[in-house]
């Protein structure tokens, strides 16, 4: 903006900014405390302080040893690579077709895609769950993955990046005598490999971080999903808030640590969603 | 509408090298969009017209129910979860809106440049978006606990000498998850509002400076209105997202609704009666049907007002 030297602006923005930091990263930073804080500590201690007098990992151990959590994390893994496939393979191939080709139709497949967008979840979720039950799919991966396999964003986000390819490279191409599979492939898929690991991304966090959908879907502890996995230990480890810090901690650092390396198609994401438009 | 590579050049020459395309190119299209035709045509259209059929029956997970007209509507507007629940969500509405159209946008102005510490600020402002809710509850349950961190703040800060019984108190609860709420969705709608501004033709600030509007001056006089479509958006997108909470209230109330329910909202109460071995289906449908038609009036709402708006300014 405009501001260059050091003016009560500028004092202003950055108090505001730093608080916020505070409150956005200080509860991660006490979980953090509270989870390596050993039976030495007071937990409760008023007034409160941050670093451990009896540190250990002892919490950790114990929530490993307690909770099945890394195979709920393979249960949620299975699901978000099912989505993550099915959301990249399904949404280039409806993008490539709304956005490159022409047909008839073209225009009410993509008003009603769209339509899709606004339904919110929770006013049909209870058919879903009918269906998936039709299907004998309850309280399965499979069951969980199923619904959430194509979202009306990632069709838009697709059917924008093929619209933005030059048409030159298509039509040379086609004086190649190629016909539209190969070019699909070949010429195609290649320029919108970023928007496909934005939709593949955007796939994962939300299958990582689902809860309602599989808590209705599932019913047998051995296909808990993380989520459903960490809400039961809240309920088992309620007297002790060191082991709801560390059950915590242990679920967030792979999204975390997942962000920060792909945290530029994140924001890429946000921008190209249609949000622009 | 701009012509596609693929029938753009038979448009253009009168005789095209290949008139006759294979049967494979004409279904091509139609092969292509087959896949997630089929996951929505199931999963949304054919669930949203089974919502509608189920929500006039009274049908059971374990019977299929015959057509009962209006009853399950009657009910409902006899059922004090219900009517909790909407009022509930409805405040959820109230109070979470103006805080996620309002504070992102500030926060946006404030982290906008180019500069190393700003990219810092907005990434970390941005992190608890990709958190679970499950998750953000857990920590925000240990933190608002009676002898949590922030009990223990406010009484060595001697703010408070009892601890806030912000978990159990009926309307505490609440209000702590409308917190959490805003808190995990602020980066969100920020980023939504640092490509907004981005669209702001800097001179109309170097204007206002030569006007004499000082920073404040300058928001509300050209910030917010270059940024008045996005801030409908946001409006919409947040009041649609309010209106559904479900993972903030259920994580914090231990997926009790708080004392005697009384925190419940329209998306537990679906979960609530249409879910496990004794699920009121038929019932469950009627409130989701409740809940699509308000969510669709919204959308209407927005709409009207968005055309009556107008676009953002270049």
């Amino acid at each position: 903006m405009h501001r260059n030297k050091i003016t009560v602006g500028k004092v202003v923005q950055y108090t505001i900014l730093i608080l916020m930091f505070l409150l956005l990263v200080g509860p991660f930073v006490w979980e953090i405390s509270l989870a390596l804080k050993g039976p030495g500590d007071n937990v409760y201690a008023v007034p409160p302080y941050l670093v451990p007098k009896t540190p250990t990992l002892e919490n950790f151990k114990q929530v490993f040893r307690q909770v099945p959590i890394m195979h709920y994390v393979l249960n949620t893994l299975i699901v978000a690579c099912i989505s993550i496939v099915g959301n990249v393979a399904l949404s280039t191939m409806a993008g490539y077709a709304l956005g490159r080709l022409k047909w008839k139709g073209r225009d009410t497949i993509f008003t009603i895609l769209m339509l899709t967008m606004v339904i919110p979840v929770e006013g049909i979720i209870i058919s879903q769950f009918l269906i998936i039950k039709s299907i004998h799919l309850q309280n399965t991966l499979l069951g969980i993955a199923l619904p959430g396999l194509v979202g009306a964003i990632n069709i838009i986000l697709m059917t924008n990046a093929f619209k933005s390819i030059p048409k030159e490279l298509e039509e040379a191409a086609q004086m190649d005598g190629a016909n539209v599979w190969q070019q699909f492939f070949h010429i195609c898929v290649p320029q919108v490999k970023g928007t496909m690991t934005v939709v593949g991304i955007f796939a994962f966090v939300g299958a990582w971080n689902d809860f309602l959908w599989p808590l209705i879907v599932i019913s047998d502890e051995k296909n808990y999903t993380l989520t459903i996995g960490l809400n039961r230990l809240k309920g088992m480890f309620i007297q002790d808030p060191r082991l709801i810090a560390a059950g915590a901690i242990v679920s967030l650092l792979p999204i975390v640590i997942f962000f920060a390396c792909f945290q530029k198609y994140f924001f890429q994401g946000l921008e190209q969603g249609g949000i622009k438009e | 509408m701009s012509a596609t590579p693929d029938g753009g050049p038979s448009h253009q020459e009168s005789r095209p090298a290949r008139v006759h395309r294979s049967l494979g190119t004409t279904l091509a299209p139609y092969l292509f969009v087959l896949p997630a035709m089929c996951i929505v045509v199931v999963f949304v259209f054919i669930a949203a017209l089974n919502t509608f059929r189920l929500a006039f029956t009274d049908s059971t997970l374990l019977k299929p129910g015959k057509f009962v007209g209006l009853q399950n509507f009657v009910e409902l507007f006899h059922d004090e979860y219900f009517l909790t629940a909407l009022l509930n969500s409805t405040l959820y509405v109230v109070c979470v809106v103006p805080f996620m159209v309002i504070l992102p946008l500030i926060l946006a102005n404030l982290v906008a440049g180019n500069s190393r510490v700003m990219g810092f600020f907005r990434t970390s402002f941005y992190t608890p978006v990709v958190m679970s809710a499950v998750v953000v509850g857990m920590i925000w349950s240990n933190l608002l606990d009676p002898k949590g961190l922030v009990n223990s703040l406010l009484e060595s800060l001697h703010i408070s000498k009892e601890p806030i019984p912000f978990l159990s108190d009926r309307w505490l609860i609440l209000f702590s998850s409308m917190f959490v709420t805003i808190w995990l969705g602020l980066g969100y709608y920020m980023v939504i509002y640092l490509t907004a501004l981005a669209n702001i033709d800097d001179s109309l600030y170097e204007a206002a400076e030569l006007d004499g509007a000082g920073p404040i001056r300058q928001f509300v006089s050209v910030t917010m209105p270059g940024v008045r479509s996005t801030m409908l958006l946001i409006l919409m997108l947040s009041t649609i997202a309010a209106f559904r909470v479900f993972n903030e209230v259920y994580v914090l109330t231990n997926s009790t609704a708080g004392p005697g329910a009384q925190d419940i909202t329209m998306s537990m109460l679906i979960q609530r009666e249409g879910t496990g071995i004794m699920a009121r289906t038929g019932y469950a449908s009627a409130i989701s049907l409740v809940v699509l038609v308000i969510v669709g009036a919204m959308l209407i709402l927005q709409s009207v007002v968005e055309r009556w708006v107008g676009g953002d300014n270049a």
